[in-house]
Order: structure tokens, then sequence, then C-alpha cells
């Protein structure tokens, strides 16, 4: 049994064919899972008791004849951002070091209703601020393909076990990139939903008007499949949509002919040229497709930095001010001192360096006499970001795009420059500003082997469309 | 935009954030270079630009609040139970008040 070939598909029909049981799959995924997680740092911890308890219930179902679910057997690893009851959700974070959640995400609900089997928790950047995985309190993240290199980020870990094939699928929260662009770095399929497709329910907040809870696959199809699990309206959470939620894997019929795919002229500046080229190659191919392939311009695409760290720190410093020593998360003991003391000394041991730079930059641009310069004036310049997507998908039904200007970095590298960093989110941060849905689907890799991701964005619960064009190009490739 | 010391240290007093020397060196340079690049953001013309106080438009398949009726919520003993102090169904603090 080798979980690293696994597909939903597969493990359908080998549970059906009675190849293996839901628990002999499950106790083979934690095995694998424990001797390969040294390698990569990806898992912080697996979750055997539970994964066994919910396979030998798929077990019982398949056994009364009863259907499981359409991810009946599948191990699925949850990034740690996202909550599990009685089950430790650090965030990659100190401050919750030993937090021990009541209650369980909507997603990872929904994910267990459908038969999966959450195999465990992973490694990420601390409270999902970062592109490479290095912010985490507990290690940074390995990247499978190339043990020298980050992962990316903020997911890393969860892009990186499906890379690694110690989970079949998994999870991870997206706000400005964070799903898309470990998925880029680690070959492997990363999908940012439209805003409020999939309740948030149990995410711990990092930015409300930009989070979103997004899967990983090794394949389109499998992506398809768990997005439509997750998605669709919860009571939970007030800003999930109640839009229906197509059957997208029975949409994915391979034909694109006719189709309208814009190509930004502003994302195929400051890209190395080895990804420029896989993106070029990745348009030629859509063209032997039938698509019909044009250069569009999104000219605000410049400021969406700008904006991006305006609005996600100023939200973050508002959702982080519930870390204070009190209800949950670490306490730091100051002797005689007050509640403030205690509140500032707790925060101040319990956050790591970049999450500490976001609060005062959130604090900064919220602080008086610097709202309207910085919060307001982005928020303006967020709309004029959203108004050119509307103007392109008024041309096109897809956009295509690099996911990052460049591959896997090596660890380390940007590490001592945090504007860097944030520089290297420029083409996945404008979708998440207009909240629409993008994901991440390999193209192809570099001279070293680093493989280069496609972006392709659609317009507001567009998924079904996305998720055909981007199956349509992974069977091309294929051949 | 030069970001003073002084600035740094009245942003983690708002914060509630207590930094070490060696922190507030480097807020003020890292912080400093962001903010930089942020100040582009003055030179846009946003004249008549509504701000995008909304990710989604009211709409049916978006306007989701649900009835405001209560329902099953966490046990005085499970909300607790997080909390590194806590006494008789209370969160235990420091003395707020003087006597």
């Amino acid at each position: 049994m080798d979980i690293r070939t696994f597909t939903v598909d597969s493990i359908r029909t080998g549970l059906r064919k009675r190849e293996f049981s839901a628990v002999e799959l499950t106790t083979e995924a934690l095995r694998f899972a424990e001797t390969e997680n040294p390698k990569t740092n990806a898992y912080l911890r697996l979750s055997s008791e539970r994964a066994l308890a919910q396979a030998a219930r798929v077990d019982a179902l398949s056994a009364r004849g009863e259907d499981a679910g359409a991810l009946a057997g599948v191990p699925v690893a949850v990034k740690d951002v996202i909550v599990t009851k009685g089950l430790v959700t650090t965030c990659g974070s100190k401050m919750l070091e030993t937090y021990m959640p009541p209650y369980d995400a909507t997603a990872v609900e929904r994910i267990e209703a459908a038969g999966g089997i959450i195999l465990g928790k992973t490694n990420c950047d601390e409270f999902a601020m970062g592109s490479s995985n290095e912010n985490s309190a507990y290690g940074p993240v390995r990247n499978p393909v190339a043990l020298d290199r980050v992962p990316g980020g903020s997911s890393g870990g969860s892009a990186a076990v499906v890379a690694q094939g110690t989970a079949v699928l998994s999870i991870g929260s997206d706000t400005g990139g964070s799903v898309r662009q470990p998925a880029s770095f680690c070959g492997v399929v990363g999908v940012c939903p439209t805003y409020g497709r999939v309740s948030r329910y149990g995410l711990v907040a990092f930015a409300s008007s930009l989070d979103h809870i997004g899967p990983f696959a090794r394949n389109v199809s499998d992506a398809a499949t768990l997005l439509r699990v997750m998605a669709g309206r919860d009571e939970r959470d007030a800003t999930s949509a109640a839009a229906p939620v197509p059957d997208y894997t029975a949409l994915l019929d391979g034909n694109v002919r006719g189709m309208k795919l814009g190509v930004p002229r502003e994302y195929m500046q400051g890209v190395t040229s080895e990804t420029l080229s896989q993106i070029e190659k990745a348009v030629e191919r859509f063209r032997a497709l039938g698509c019909e392939v044009r250069e569009i311009s999104l000219p605000s695409t410049g400021y969406a930095i700008d904006v991006y760290y305006v609005i996600a720190t100023a939200e973050a410093s508002s959702n982080l001010a519930r870390y204070d020593g009190v209800r949950y998360g670490m306490r730091a003991e100051v002797k005689g001192g007050s509640l403030i003391d205690m509140y500032r000394a707790t925060r101040g041991q319990g956050f790591g360096a970049e999450v500490k730079r976001r609060i005062m930059l959130g604090t900064y641009v919220l602080s008086h006499g610097y709202y309207d310069a910085y919060y307001l004036k982005a928020q303006k310049v967020r709309a004029m970001i959203a108004q050119d997507f509307t103007r392109a998908f008024e041309q096109v039904d897809a956009i295509l795009a690099p996911v990052s200007p460049f591959p896997a970095f090596k660890l380390g590298e940007k590490v001592d420059d945090p504007m860097q960093m944030y520089l290297s989110d420029i083409f996945t941060i404008t979708g998440s500003l207009a909240g629409i849905p993008c994901m991440s689907v390999p193209c192809g890799v570099t001279r070293e082997g680093l493989p280069v991701g496609l972006q392709i964005m659609c317009k507001h619960f567009d998924e079904a469309p996305m998720f055909r064009i981007a199956h349509a190009f992974e069977a091309a490739r294929a051949f | 935009m030069k970001l003073t010391e002084k600035e740094v240290r009245y942003v983690a007093d708002l914060a509630n954030l207590n930094l070490t020397e060696t922190e507030i060196q480097n807020m003020v340079k890292d912080l400093g270079a962001i903010l930089d690049h942020m100040d582009r953001l003055s030179g846009i013309d946003t004249a008549g630009v509504q701000p995008m106080r909304q990710v989604l438009f009211p709409a049916p398949e978006t306007a989701t609040l649900r009835a405001d009726q209560p329902g099953a919520c966490l046990s005085n003993e499970e909300a607790l139970a997080n909390a590194v102090h806590a006494a008789h169904g209370y969160f235990r603090v420091p003395l707020v008040i003087e006597r």
C-alpha cells in the first residue's frame, strides 16, 4: 500500500473492492506520516486516536452497505489555525501552546461527516502570518521537493504533507496567498475559494475581510471534491454565502474550447525568466485546447501590496487583541503587577517577531491622525483593485497568471528583510482583496526541478469554470 | 517616512505589547521601511471612489443573517477550561480596583 499515490477515487475503489479497510489505510497513513515527518516537520501532531475511531465508523457504515460519504476513508490534514475539538491547536504560536479547543471548525465537522479521516495538525507561520513557514514557533517546514528550501507559507505544512504523501488531502487558510503560494512551491493543487464560500467558524481569525479556508490536493478533481464537502452556508458564520454549491467534479469534462482567458500584462513583469517561460508555455497549451487568450490590464495591481498590508495588519491588530492571558493561551506572571502589566508581559512573551511587527503596524495605521491616510485610503484603493477585476471579467471568463514571481527560495534567504518577504505575495494578494476564487495548479518545473504554479482566477462564485479550466490543463499536461 | 523611537513606544503602549530595547530598535527600522513603501498610496487619485467596506455586495446569496434565537453554548466549565487561572466559575485576573 503506497499512500503517496492514493487519490479520493483510488481510495473509494479500494474500499469498495475490499482491497483494504479504512482502518488498515488509516493505520498505514499514520505509520508513514510518523516515519516521514522528521524530514519536513510538516505535521505538528498526529491525531491517531481520533483518526482510527473515525476509520472504524467508516468501515462500519460500509459493512452495512451504507454510503460513508464523498471522502470516505480519505486521510486529511488540517492546518493548525483551524480548531479541532480535544486536539491541541497552537496556530504555530507559543501563545497557544496548550490551547485545547472545546469545539470543531465547521470545515472539520463537514470533512468528518463526509467520511474523511483527520490525520493530524500541520505546521504554519504563526497566526498564518508569513510566506515561508519560517515564522512558526515550532520550527520551519522543509519543502519535500527540495529539503533546503521553504515550502511557502503560511500554510506550508498543509502543502508539504500532500506533496510528501503523508496525507492525501489537506486544508489551509488563505488571507493573501497562504494556500496558493505554498501549493505552487510544493507542486500541488491549492484553492482559495470565493470569500464566504467556506464557513470560517473555527478558523482562528487573522484578517476577517480576507480570511478563507481552502483545500490542497494532488489533483484538481480531489481539490474540487474537498471544496464541495466544505462549501455552503453555515449559520455560525454570518459571512458564509448561501449561493448554491455545484457538483464541481461532474463538470470536469475537459472541454474548454472557446473559453476566453486573459493574461494581465502587470503580472508578467518582475518574474524570473524560468517562471515566465513556464507561464508562457501554459498559455500556449490553452491556445492548443481551443481557448481564446488575450492580454488584459489590471492597472491598480502595483498598489496591492500596500493596500493589503494596511488592511490585513489593521484587522489583525484588532483580532489579536483577544490574546490577553485571561481566557485562554499562555499567561505571564508579573509579581505585584496590574492587569495591564499582565496583558503586556503576556503578549510580549507569547508572540513572535512577525506577529508583533504586524500588530504594531496595524495599531499604527488605525491610530489617531493616521486612519484616513492609511486605512480609509487603502479601502478606497481596494475598491479600485476589485473594480479592475469586475471590468476584466466583462471581457474574459478567467485570468491566467503566475502564483509567485519565483519558485521556492532557500531557508533563511529572505528572513531578515520583511519588506522583501511581503513583496513576494504580489500576485496572490490582488485576488484576495477582490474576494474572487483563485487557485494554483502545477504547470512545470525549473531546471533545478522546482515546481512552478499557474494561477487561475475567476469571478465571484465561479469555482466551477475555474476547476474545469484547471482540470483541462492538468489533463493536457499529462499527455 | 521616518518613524521615531518615541512613536514606536507609543504604539506599543496602544497595542498592550511589551517590547525589548532590541525589538524597539528593529521596529523603528522595519516599520519605517514598510511605511515608506505604503506612503505610495497617498499619491493615488481616489476622488469619487467609495471605500470597500464589504467584500461582497448585499445580494440574496450573501444576505445571511439568521434569526436571533438563543441556542446551545459552552458550559461554564468548558468556557473556563483553557484559562490559566480560574476559580468559583470565574476567570481570575490581577487586582483591578485598589482597596
